[in-house]
Protein backbone atom coordinates (compact mmCIF):
# COMPACT_ATOMS: atom_id res chain seq x y z
CA UNK A 1 0.00 0.00 0.00
CA UNK A 2 2.95 2.32 0.89
CA UNK A 3 4.40 1.13 -1.88
CA UNK A 4 1.61 2.41 -4.26
CA UNK A 5 1.26 5.85 -2.06
CA UNK A 6 4.79 6.65 -2.39
CA UNK A 7 5.08 5.51 -6.11
CA UNK A 8 2.25 7.88 -7.36
CA UNK A 9 3.39 10.77 -5.47
CA UNK A 10 6.65 10.40 -7.05
CA UNK A 11 4.92 10.60 -10.35
CA UNK A 12 3.22 13.54 -9.70
CA UNK A 13 6.50 15.33 -8.93
CA UNK A 14 8.49 14.07 -11.63
CA UNK A 15 5.54 14.87 -14.10
CA UNK A 16 5.27 18.54 -12.70
CA UNK A 17 8.81 19.30 -13.04
CA UNK A 18 9.10 17.71 -16.48
CA UNK A 19 5.63 19.55 -17.72
CA UNK A 20 7.20 22.80 -16.31
CA UNK A 21 10.88 23.02 -17.41
CA UNK A 22 10.58 21.08 -20.76
CA UNK A 23 7.27 20.60 -22.62
CA UNK A 24 6.00 24.44 -20.88
CA UNK A 25 9.33 25.61 -23.14
CA UNK A 26 7.87 23.73 -26.45
CA UNK A 27 7.05 26.59 -29.14
CA UNK A 28 5.43 25.92 -32.49
CA UNK A 29 3.88 28.75 -33.92
CA UNK A 30 1.98 30.13 -30.84
CA UNK A 31 -0.81 27.05 -31.01
CA UNK A 32 0.85 23.61 -29.52
CA UNK A 33 1.29 23.22 -26.14
CA UNK A 34 0.98 19.60 -24.77
CA UNK A 35 -0.22 19.10 -21.21
CA UNK A 36 1.54 15.55 -19.83
CA UNK A 37 1.20 15.99 -16.29
CA UNK A 38 -2.20 14.73 -16.46
CA UNK A 39 -1.13 11.78 -17.05
CA UNK A 40 -1.04 11.60 -13.12
CA UNK A 41 -4.92 11.05 -12.71
CA UNK A 42 -5.21 8.53 -15.95
CA UNK A 43 -2.66 6.46 -14.18
CA UNK A 44 -3.86 6.71 -10.39
CA UNK A 45 -5.16 3.17 -9.35
CA UNK A 46 -8.78 2.27 -9.97
CA UNK A 47 -9.31 1.56 -5.92
CA UNK A 48 -8.52 5.43 -5.13
CA UNK A 49 -10.98 6.82 -3.14
CA UNK A 50 -12.99 9.67 -4.94
CA UNK A 51 -12.68 12.05 -2.44
CA UNK A 52 -8.71 11.29 -2.79
CA UNK A 53 -9.10 11.20 -6.31
CA UNK A 54 -10.33 15.21 -6.17
CA UNK A 55 -7.83 16.46 -3.67
CA UNK A 56 -4.85 14.74 -5.60
CA UNK A 57 -5.87 16.46 -8.55
CA UNK A 58 -6.47 19.75 -6.40
CA UNK A 59 -3.23 19.43 -5.67
CA UNK A 60 -2.10 18.66 -9.32
CA UNK A 61 -3.39 21.19 -11.03
CA UNK A 62 -2.35 23.40 -8.12
CA UNK A 63 1.22 22.77 -7.79
CA UNK A 64 1.18 23.41 -12.00
CA UNK A 65 -0.16 26.98 -11.34
CA UNK A 66 2.09 28.32 -9.12
CA UNK A 67 4.70 27.52 -11.08
CA UNK A 68 3.24 28.81 -14.50
CA UNK A 69 1.71 31.98 -13.11
CA UNK A 70 -1.84 30.99 -14.32
CA UNK A 71 -3.53 30.61 -10.87
CA UNK A 72 -6.54 28.66 -10.71
CA UNK A 73 -6.77 27.54 -14.54
CA UNK A 74 -5.07 24.16 -14.05
CA UNK A 75 -6.38 23.56 -10.70
CA UNK A 76 -10.03 24.15 -12.24
CA UNK A 77 -9.49 22.10 -15.72
CA UNK A 78 -7.88 19.22 -13.47
CA UNK A 79 -10.67 19.07 -10.95
CA UNK A 80 -13.31 18.88 -13.27
CA UNK A 81 -11.07 16.07 -15.24
CA UNK A 82 -11.08 14.52 -12.22
CA UNK A 83 -14.63 14.20 -11.34
CA UNK A 84 -15.36 12.87 -14.82
CA UNK A 85 -13.11 10.11 -14.63
CA UNK A 86 -15.24 7.43 -12.80
CA UNK A 87 -17.99 8.07 -15.07
CA UNK A 88 -15.27 7.69 -17.94
CA UNK A 89 -13.84 4.21 -16.49
CA UNK A 90 -18.03 3.22 -16.24
CA UNK A 91 -18.69 4.03 -19.71
CA UNK A 92 -16.11 2.19 -21.35
CA UNK A 93 -15.15 -0.88 -19.25
CA UNK A 94 -17.51 -3.83 -19.62
CA UNK A 95 -17.39 -5.29 -15.83
CA UNK A 96 -15.14 -8.46 -16.59
CA UNK A 97 -12.07 -6.21 -17.51
CA UNK A 98 -12.94 -4.62 -13.61
CA UNK A 99 -10.62 -7.08 -11.54
CA UNK A 100 -8.62 -6.44 -8.32
CA UNK A 101 -4.96 -5.59 -8.37
CA UNK A 102 -5.53 -4.12 -12.61
CA UNK A 103 -4.49 -0.54 -13.51
CA UNK A 104 -5.40 1.54 -16.11
CA UNK A 105 -2.31 1.36 -18.27
CA UNK A 106 -1.52 -0.16 -22.03
CA UNK A 107 -0.19 -2.84 -20.22
CA UNK A 108 -3.38 -4.17 -18.35
CA UNK A 109 -6.41 -3.50 -19.98
CA UNK A 110 -5.06 -2.99 -23.82
CA UNK A 111 -4.71 -0.41 -26.27
CA UNK A 112 -8.40 0.29 -27.55
CA UNK A 113 -9.34 0.84 -24.02
CA UNK A 114 -6.60 3.04 -23.35
CA UNK A 115 -6.89 5.42 -26.21
CA UNK A 116 -10.64 5.97 -25.29
CA UNK A 117 -10.23 6.56 -21.91
CA UNK A 118 -7.25 8.95 -22.41
CA UNK A 119 -8.71 11.28 -25.29
CA UNK A 120 -12.22 11.73 -23.65
CA UNK A 121 -10.22 12.91 -20.33
CA UNK A 122 -7.50 14.83 -22.24
CA UNK A 123 -11.04 16.72 -23.70
CA UNK A 124 -12.00 16.81 -20.60
CA UNK A 125 -8.98 18.71 -19.51
CA UNK A 126 -8.01 20.81 -22.43
CA UNK A 127 -11.48 22.30 -23.26
CA UNK A 128 -12.21 24.17 -19.30
CA UNK A 129 -7.95 24.90 -19.79
CA UNK A 130 -8.16 26.76 -22.68
CA UNK A 131 -11.83 28.32 -22.17
CA UNK A 132 -10.47 29.83 -18.96
CA UNK A 133 -6.58 30.95 -20.26
CA UNK A 134 -8.95 33.00 -22.46
CA UNK A 135 -11.87 34.01 -20.09
CA UNK A 136 -14.21 35.06 -23.00
CA UNK A 137 -15.60 33.66 -26.02
CA UNK A 138 -14.19 36.14 -28.10
CA UNK A 139 -11.80 34.34 -30.07
CA UNK A 140 -13.81 31.03 -29.81
CA UNK A 141 -12.58 29.37 -33.26
CA UNK A 142 -8.95 30.28 -32.45
CA UNK A 143 -9.36 28.74 -29.47
CA UNK A 144 -10.88 25.57 -30.65
CA UNK A 145 -7.95 25.35 -33.16
CA UNK A 146 -5.81 25.58 -30.34
CA UNK A 147 -7.42 22.75 -28.26
CA UNK A 148 -7.44 20.37 -31.23
CA UNK A 149 -4.22 20.75 -31.55
CA UNK A 150 -2.84 20.43 -28.13
CA UNK A 151 -5.17 17.30 -27.78
CA UNK A 152 -3.34 15.94 -30.75
CA UNK A 153 0.41 16.69 -29.03
CA UNK A 154 -1.23 15.63 -25.71
CA UNK A 155 -2.02 11.90 -26.41
CA UNK A 156 0.91 12.00 -28.82
CA UNK A 157 3.24 11.92 -25.46
CA UNK A 158 0.44 9.92 -23.58
CA UNK A 159 0.42 6.98 -25.54
CA UNK A 160 4.19 7.20 -26.16
CA UNK A 161 5.28 7.26 -22.39
CA UNK A 162 3.06 4.00 -22.05
CA UNK A 163 5.23 2.47 -24.99
CA UNK A 164 7.87 3.97 -23.25
CA UNK A 165 6.97 2.09 -19.77
CA UNK A 166 5.70 -0.95 -21.87
CA UNK A 167 6.71 -4.22 -19.65
CA UNK A 168 4.93 -7.29 -21.04
CA UNK A 169 3.33 -9.07 -18.51
CA UNK A 170 4.91 -11.88 -16.52
CA UNK B 1 -32.31 17.23 8.86
CA UNK B 2 -30.72 13.64 8.97
CA UNK B 3 -32.17 13.24 5.56
CA UNK B 4 -30.18 16.19 4.93
CA UNK B 5 -26.83 14.98 6.16
CA UNK B 6 -27.44 11.52 4.89
CA UNK B 7 -27.90 13.19 1.38
CA UNK B 8 -24.81 15.26 1.45
CA UNK B 9 -22.87 11.82 2.58
CA UNK B 10 -24.40 10.03 0.08
CA UNK B 11 -23.49 12.93 -2.95
CA UNK B 12 -20.42 13.80 -1.53
CA UNK B 13 -17.88 13.16 -4.48
CA UNK B 14 -20.56 15.83 -6.13
CA UNK B 15 -19.89 18.74 -3.51
CA UNK B 16 -16.81 17.84 -2.68
CA UNK B 17 -15.72 18.29 -6.71
CA UNK B 18 -18.27 22.15 -7.03
CA UNK B 19 -16.16 22.91 -3.46
CA UNK B 20 -13.00 22.63 -5.52
CA UNK B 21 -14.08 23.96 -8.67
CA UNK B 22 -15.55 27.25 -6.46
CA UNK B 23 -12.28 27.89 -5.52
CA UNK B 24 -10.18 26.79 -8.41
CA UNK B 25 -12.80 29.59 -10.13
CA UNK B 26 -12.09 32.16 -7.07
CA UNK B 27 -8.36 32.03 -7.74
CA UNK B 28 -8.70 32.65 -11.55
CA UNK B 29 -11.12 35.61 -11.26
CA UNK B 30 -8.90 37.02 -8.30
CA UNK B 31 -5.48 36.17 -10.37
CA UNK B 32 -6.89 38.43 -13.36
CA UNK B 33 -8.33 41.18 -11.74
CA UNK B 34 -6.79 42.23 -8.38
CA UNK B 35 -3.28 41.52 -6.40
CA UNK B 36 -3.12 38.23 -5.59
CA UNK B 37 -3.57 36.77 -1.93
CA UNK B 38 -0.89 37.27 0.67
CA UNK B 39 -0.17 33.67 1.07
CA UNK B 40 0.61 33.06 -3.14
CA UNK B 41 3.22 35.69 -2.84
CA UNK B 42 4.97 33.99 -0.23
CA UNK B 43 4.86 30.61 -2.15
CA UNK B 44 6.12 32.67 -4.94
CA UNK B 45 9.68 32.74 -3.27
CA UNK B 46 9.64 29.24 -3.29
CA UNK B 47 8.49 28.49 -6.89
CA UNK B 48 10.94 31.53 -7.75
CA UNK B 49 14.25 29.66 -6.31
CA UNK B 50 12.68 26.24 -7.88
CA UNK B 51 12.58 28.29 -11.50
CA UNK B 52 15.87 29.81 -11.06
CA UNK B 53 17.41 26.05 -10.72
CA UNK B 54 15.74 25.07 -13.67
CA UNK B 55 17.04 28.25 -14.90
CA UNK B 56 20.32 28.22 -14.32
CA UNK B 57 20.51 24.60 -16.22
CA UNK B 58 18.45 25.51 -18.81
CA UNK B 59 20.90 28.91 -19.82
CA UNK B 60 23.51 27.26 -20.52
CA UNK B 61 21.86 26.01 -23.99
CA UNK B 62 21.46 29.43 -24.85
CA UNK B 63 24.82 31.26 -23.85
CA UNK B 64 26.59 31.97 -26.80
CA UNK B 65 23.19 33.66 -28.10
CA UNK B 66 23.22 35.67 -24.76
CA UNK B 67 26.66 36.12 -24.81
CA UNK B 68 26.63 37.32 -28.43
CA UNK B 69 23.66 40.06 -27.97
CA UNK B 70 25.19 40.94 -25.06
CA UNK B 71 28.61 42.36 -26.30
CA UNK B 72 26.18 43.89 -29.29
CA UNK B 73 24.83 45.75 -26.67
CA UNK B 74 27.95 46.75 -24.66
CA UNK B 75 29.55 47.90 -28.55
CA UNK B 76 26.23 50.30 -28.66
CA UNK B 77 26.65 51.57 -25.62
CA UNK B 78 30.31 52.38 -25.92
CA UNK B 79 29.53 54.01 -29.16
CA UNK B 80 27.06 56.13 -27.44
CA UNK B 81 29.02 57.16 -24.54
CA UNK B 82 30.88 60.56 -24.55
CA UNK B 83 33.81 59.11 -23.90
CA UNK B 84 34.52 58.28 -27.61
CA UNK B 85 33.03 61.04 -29.04
CA UNK B 86 34.86 63.97 -30.56
CA UNK B 87 33.72 67.28 -29.40
CA UNK B 88 32.44 69.01 -32.57
CA UNK B 89 32.18 72.59 -31.78
CA UNK B 90 34.40 74.72 -29.30
CA UNK B 91 30.90 76.24 -27.64
CA UNK B 92 30.50 74.84 -24.12
CA UNK B 93 26.77 74.01 -22.96
CA UNK B 94 26.56 73.72 -18.88
CA UNK B 95 23.77 71.70 -17.87
CA UNK B 96 23.11 72.59 -13.98
CA UNK B 97 21.41 69.78 -11.70
CA UNK B 98 18.42 72.21 -11.74
CA UNK B 99 17.68 72.19 -15.21
CA UNK B 100 17.87 68.23 -16.07
CA UNK B 101 17.35 65.81 -13.78
CA UNK B 102 17.29 62.12 -14.09
CA UNK B 103 13.85 60.69 -15.15
CA UNK B 104 14.01 57.06 -15.16
CA UNK B 105 16.65 54.36 -13.36
CA UNK B 106 17.38 50.84 -14.98
CA UNK B 107 17.52 47.84 -13.16
CA UNK B 108 18.68 44.45 -15.15
CA UNK B 109 17.32 41.76 -14.30
CA UNK B 110 17.37 38.02 -15.79
CA UNK B 111 14.61 36.16 -17.02
CA UNK B 112 14.39 32.71 -15.61
CA UNK B 113 11.13 32.03 -17.08
CA UNK B 114 9.43 33.13 -20.09
CA UNK B 115 6.46 31.68 -22.15
CA UNK B 116 5.12 32.57 -25.39
CA UNK B 117 2.74 29.57 -26.25
CA UNK B 118 -0.19 30.35 -24.33
CA UNK B 119 -2.92 33.19 -25.26
CA UNK B 120 -1.62 34.92 -21.72
CA UNK B 121 1.80 34.79 -21.38
CA UNK B 122 4.13 36.15 -18.29
CA UNK B 123 7.74 36.29 -17.15
CA UNK B 124 9.68 35.97 -14.18
CA UNK B 125 12.77 38.06 -13.32
CA UNK B 126 14.98 37.69 -10.78
CA UNK B 127 14.85 40.86 -9.19
CA UNK B 128 12.26 42.25 -6.52
CA UNK B 129 11.18 44.42 -3.99
CA UNK B 130 14.24 44.41 -2.19
CA UNK B 131 15.53 45.89 -5.86
CA UNK B 132 12.84 48.24 -5.87
CA UNK B 133 11.05 47.05 -8.04
CA UNK B 134 7.57 47.75 -7.66
CA UNK B 135 4.12 47.32 -9.91
CA UNK B 136 3.46 48.65 -13.22
CA UNK B 137 7.04 49.16 -13.46
CA UNK B 138 7.66 48.74 -17.16
CA UNK B 139 10.28 46.06 -18.36
CA UNK B 140 12.44 46.48 -21.53
CA UNK B 141 15.36 44.80 -23.08
CA UNK B 142 17.67 46.63 -25.64
CA UNK B 143 15.61 45.46 -28.57
CA UNK B 144 12.42 46.91 -27.32
CA UNK B 145 9.53 46.51 -24.93
CA UNK B 146 8.77 43.72 -23.07
CA UNK B 147 6.04 44.10 -20.41
CA UNK B 148 4.67 45.51 -16.83
CA UNK B 149 5.39 44.05 -13.44
CA UNK B 150 2.43 42.52 -12.54
CA UNK B 151 3.41 41.17 -8.77
CA UNK B 152 6.62 41.23 -6.56
CA UNK B 153 8.18 39.06 -4.22
CA UNK B 154 11.15 39.85 -1.98
CA UNK B 155 13.16 38.25 -4.82
CA UNK B 156 11.41 38.02 -7.53
CA UNK B 157 8.84 39.61 -9.83
CA UNK B 158 6.20 38.42 -12.44
CA UNK B 159 5.97 40.23 -15.33
CA UNK B 160 2.66 40.28 -17.47
CA UNK B 161 4.68 39.97 -21.08
CA UNK B 162 3.16 42.25 -23.80
CA UNK B 163 1.78 38.72 -25.39
CA UNK B 164 -1.09 38.56 -23.20
CA UNK B 165 -4.85 39.62 -23.54
CA UNK B 166 -5.15 42.43 -21.17
CA UNK B 167 -1.59 43.87 -22.16
CA UNK B 168 -2.26 47.17 -23.58
CA UNK B 169 0.71 49.19 -24.73
CA UNK B 170 0.33 53.32 -25.15
CA UNK B 171 2.21 54.10 -28.45
CA UNK B 172 3.07 56.20 -31.51
CA UNK B 173 4.19 55.97 -35.05
CA UNK B 174 7.73 57.30 -34.97
CA UNK B 175 7.33 59.55 -38.03
CA UNK B 176 4.58 61.59 -37.08
CA UNK B 177 3.61 61.01 -34.05
CA UNK B 178 -0.25 59.23 -34.42
CA UNK B 179 -1.02 58.21 -31.56
CA UNK B 180 -2.58 54.38 -31.10
CA UNK B 181 -2.07 51.37 -28.59
CA UNK B 182 -0.59 48.01 -29.42
CA UNK B 183 -2.23 44.89 -28.25
CA UNK B 184 -1.96 41.22 -28.88
CA UNK B 185 -4.54 38.94 -30.15
CA UNK B 186 -2.94 35.82 -29.82
CA UNK B 187 -1.44 33.35 -32.15
CA UNK B 188 1.92 33.88 -33.49
CA UNK B 189 4.23 35.80 -30.72
CA UNK B 190 6.50 37.51 -33.37
CA UNK B 191 3.22 39.45 -34.46
CA UNK B 192 0.76 41.97 -32.65
CA UNK B 193 -1.47 44.72 -33.58
CA UNK B 194 -1.73 48.70 -33.12
CA UNK B 195 -4.89 49.96 -33.00
CA UNK B 196 -6.66 53.55 -32.94
CA UNK B 197 -4.69 54.87 -35.54
CA UNK B 198 -7.13 57.39 -37.44
CA UNK B 199 -7.23 56.54 -41.70
CA UNK B 200 -6.74 60.03 -42.88
CA UNK B 201 -2.62 59.29 -41.83
CA UNK B 202 -0.42 58.09 -44.00
CA UNK B 203 1.27 54.75 -43.51
CA UNK B 204 4.00 52.82 -45.19
CA UNK B 205 5.02 49.30 -44.92
CA UNK B 206 8.40 49.68 -42.63
CA UNK B 207 7.13 52.55 -40.34
CA UNK B 208 8.67 52.35 -36.98
CA UNK B 209 5.85 52.18 -33.63
CA UNK B 210 7.46 53.18 -30.74
CA UNK B 211 6.30 53.50 -27.06
CA UNK B 212 4.36 57.15 -26.55
CA UNK B 213 6.12 58.19 -23.39
CA UNK B 214 1.92 59.06 -22.08
CA UNK B 215 2.14 55.95 -19.72
CA UNK B 216 4.24 56.04 -16.34
CA UNK B 217 5.75 52.63 -17.37
CA UNK B 218 7.68 53.62 -19.77
CA UNK B 219 9.44 56.80 -21.61
CA UNK B 220 8.72 57.79 -24.73
CA UNK B 221 10.64 56.38 -27.84
CA UNK B 222 11.51 52.93 -27.07
CA UNK B 223 11.30 50.32 -29.76
CA UNK B 224 8.23 48.01 -29.66
CA UNK B 225 7.76 47.22 -33.83
CA UNK B 226 7.17 47.99 -37.32
CA UNK B 227 4.75 47.94 -39.53
CA UNK B 228 4.24 44.90 -41.41
CA UNK B 229 0.73 44.84 -43.05
CA UNK B 230 -2.04 47.57 -42.94
CA UNK B 231 -5.61 47.72 -44.01
CA UNK B 232 -9.37 49.38 -43.52
CA UNK B 233 -12.13 47.38 -43.06
CA UNK B 234 -15.16 48.24 -44.50
CA UNK B 235 -16.75 51.50 -42.93
CA UNK B 236 -14.12 51.45 -40.69
CA UNK B 237 -12.34 55.04 -39.26
CA UNK B 238 -9.64 53.22 -37.67
CA UNK B 239 -6.65 51.03 -39.62
CA UNK B 240 -6.29 47.18 -38.81
CA UNK B 241 -2.29 47.74 -38.23
CA UNK B 242 -0.23 44.04 -37.97
CA UNK B 243 2.87 45.07 -36.12
CA UNK B 244 6.10 42.60 -36.10
CA UNK B 245 7.64 43.00 -33.06
CA UNK B 246 11.78 43.50 -32.71
CA UNK B 247 12.10 41.83 -29.59
CA UNK B 248 12.17 38.37 -30.17
CA UNK B 249 9.99 37.28 -27.11
CA UNK B 250 11.28 33.68 -27.14
CA UNK B 251 14.69 34.30 -26.57
CA UNK B 252 14.90 37.33 -24.06
CA UNK B 253 17.63 35.75 -21.38
CA UNK B 254 18.04 39.71 -19.86
CA UNK B 255 15.88 42.39 -19.54
CA UNK B 256 15.90 46.34 -17.87
CA UNK B 257 13.13 47.38 -14.97
CA UNK B 258 12.11 50.80 -15.55
CA UNK B 259 11.81 52.99 -12.70
CA UNK B 260 10.10 56.11 -12.96
CA UNK B 261 11.30 58.52 -10.47
CA UNK B 262 8.66 61.05 -10.92
CA UNK B 263 5.74 58.62 -11.66
CA UNK B 264 4.59 59.45 -7.81
CA UNK B 265 4.83 63.18 -8.72
CA UNK B 266 2.55 62.33 -12.13
CA UNK B 267 0.10 59.80 -10.36
CA UNK B 268 -0.91 62.76 -7.53
CA UNK B 269 -1.69 64.99 -10.22
CA UNK B 270 -2.96 62.54 -12.69
CA UNK B 271 -5.43 61.79 -9.52
CA UNK B 272 -7.39 64.74 -9.72
CA UNK B 273 -8.42 64.61 -13.11
CA UNK B 274 -11.82 63.36 -13.57
CA UNK B 275 -12.24 59.83 -15.21
CA UNK B 276 -15.00 60.06 -17.72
Amino acid sequence: MINVVSRNILRMIFLVIFQVAVLDNIQVGGYINPYMYILFILLLPFETPKWLLLLSAFFLGLSVDMVSDTLGIHTAACVFMAFCRPGVINLISSRQEYEIGISPTVRDLGFKWFFSYALILVVAHHIPLFFLEVFSFHEFFQTLLRIGLSIIFTMFLLLLSQLITYRPKK
Amino acid sequence: MKNFFDFLVRQYFFFLFLLLEVIAIIMVVQNNYYQRAAFINATNETTGSFLSTINSISQYFSLVDANHKLSEENARLLSESRKFRKANDTRVYISHDTVYSQEYEFVSAKVIKNSTNKRNNYLTLDKGSKQGIEKDMGVITSTGVVGIIKDVSLNFSSVTSILHKDSKISAKIKKNSQLGTVIWGGGDYQYGELIDIPTHVKLVIGDTVITSGYSTSFPEGIMIGKVSDFKIDKGDNFYTITIKFNTDFNSISYAYVIKNIMKKEIDQLNKDIPND
